[in-house]
């Protein structure tokens, strides 16, 4: 199978000398979900940035073997423009890279209802909840159509059935869209419920310090909380992560 | 209820402190020209409405016109200064001195520079000096407190330096602005007014010269009425501004938010 991203040697020195991360080697297969898995500050939402090509790599190289592919990014926050309507919002990267205001509506009307929010397209994100606005965020990233989708962490603010019915939603689009996601978190739970990879980082500045493939069927349902098996995938993940954090 | 009485209760104090005013002016007999009764205030103002209105005409063309120049200018220095540091920090500092110095020390200058003959060009640039600084201000620091994210965003969906400009920080600066907008509606106006005053007499023909001329010839009435029409011009632009705001605002902006919320 082909390489959509690779990493070889990558960090990040800010300016005033900081190392946030690295050196960092990762290569993502196309249809992947790995989660970047590390307490805050380990410098896995910085390396989400060099990724999207936001910050440069000092020094490094990430590179795209296929080409550059679609990337769209999920922050922490929902990130919306408050003057805008739902749809408005939605619509904001196709309007960025000139498609015509019909079609750019009529995708961005798509996304919506994918995300469960039909029928919100003229409300204002202030009248909406965490959970919605965060589902605005992540229309946003798919009316792009992106192959590649960032996210930064992006349920860590909401509270748990929102949580957890935007896993559930999340897997739904990761399978039919066969998107390749790379998930920042630090949750254990969250990154063995999602992901078929979980990467877990040292402390700052982030490396890796464990890769662990996680082979279970992409159709997770919410019983899958309950086996045995995702108990064993958690204990072995949160193990690594405590291993790396002494 | 709640609305009626909000508008009420002003209204009906002010309908009393007239009263009483009235009352006090005729019972003490108190000379009209230290202090003339409301009455007598209406009747200078229908007495001399042509000549006043004029004025007012006047007082508000230099007003929005100083206004409208220190909005451009103030919004247009503001984005240069989004644009580059360095035009900032060259123009800036001269920026502070314009507004620091007292704009009544300045007004002498500039009226000799444009000279008494075009007289309402000076009161335009001496509102506009006054008027300019919070524009420029409040627009520098909204466009600077664009959501970082955002632009980051716009810049991974390949937006143009213009686009960030026209569709992301213009937008957040929006709130900002409007705020300075309604305090340099006003003072526009205090500049209009001030240099007027300082011009003394000359071809100013607008509401402070009408009150320097009243008060020579001790027709304190007519003083009141163009008091009055000063104090309703203020009040109009504030509101005017406020409404503008409200316009633009109400749908998504926290500071629209109801109370009880």
């Amino acid at each position: 199978m082909t390489t959509l991203l690779s990493l070889a040697r990558v960090s990040k020195t800010f300016d005033n000398g900081t190392q946030a991360f690295g050196p960092l080697d990762l290569a993502v297969k196309p249809g992947e979900f790995v989660s970047l898995l590390g307490p805050s500050g380990c410098g896995k939402s910085t390396a989400l940035r060099v990724i999207a090509g936001l910050l440069a790599p000092t020094p490094g190289e990430v590179a795209f073997p296929g080409g550059r592919p679609e990337i769209s990014f999920v922050f922490q926050e929902p990130t919306l423009m408050p003057w805008r309507t739902t749809l408005a919002n939605a619509r904001l990267p196709l309007e960025l890279k000139g498609a015509s205001h019909h079609d750019a509506d009529a995708r961005a009307g798509e996304a919506l209802a994918r995300v469960g929010l039909k029928g919100f397209e003229n409300a204002f994100p202030r009248e909406l909840s965490g959970g919605m606005k965060m589902r605005v965020s992540i229309a946003r990233a798919l009316a792009a159509r992106p192959k590649l989708l960032l996210m930064d962490e992006p349920f860590a603010a909401l509270d748990e059935p929102s949580r957890q019915s935007l896993n559930d939603d999340l897997l739904k689009l990761w399978r039919e869209d066969g998107l390749t996601v790379i998930f920042v978190t630090h949750s254990v739970y969250e990154s063995t419920y999602l992901s078929t990879r979980v990467v877990v980082m040292t402390p700052r500045p982030g490396r890796i310090a464990a890769d662990i493939a996680l082979d279970f069927p992409h159709d997770r349902k919410e019983d899958f909380r309950l086996s045995p098996k995702f108990a064993d995938a958690a204990a072995k993940i949160s193990a690594e992560l405590r291993g790396a954090h002494p | 209820m709640n609305a009626l009485l909000r508008y009420a209760t002003p209204a009906l104090l002010g309908i009393a402190v007239l009263a009483l005013w009235e009352f006090v002016v005729r019972h003490f007999d108190v000379p009209p020209f230290v202090l003339p009764a409301p009455s007598a205030i209406a009747a200078a103002l229908s007495d001399d409405f042509t000549s006043l209105m004029a004025s007012l005409w006047t007082t508000l063309r230099v007003t929005v016109e100083a206004f409208v120049i220190a909005l451009t200018g103030g919004v247009a220095l503001a984005v240069l200064f989004s644009l580059s540091r360095t035009i900032e920090n060259a123009l800036y500092p001269y920026a502070v001195v314009l507004q620091v110095t007292p704009v009544i020390a300045i007004t002498p200058l500039i009226l000799i520079w444009v000279g008494f003959e075009r007289i309402d060009l000076a009161l335009v640039i001496i509102g506009f000096i006054v008027a300019f600084f919070p524009i420029l201000s409040n627009t520098t620091l909204g466009l600077r407190s664009t959501d970082r994210n955002l632009i980051d965003l716009f810049r991974l969906y390949g937006a143009s330096r213009w686009q960030i400009l026209w569709k992301l920080q213009l937008p957040s600066a929006l709130p900002y602005l409007l705020g300075a907008m309604k305090i340099s509606g006003g003072l526009a106006l205090i500049g209009a007014v001030v240099g007027e005053f300082s011009a003394g007499s000359g071809t100013a023909t607008g509401l402070a010269w009408r009150i320097t001329e009243a008060g020579n010839r001790l027709e304190i009435a007519k003083m009141f009425a163009a008091l009055g029409l000063l104090a309703v011009l203020g009040i109009v632009i504030f509101s005017a501004l406020s409404l503008l705001e409200w316009a633009l605002l109400h749908r998504w902006h926290e500071s629209a938010l109801k109370k009880e919320r």
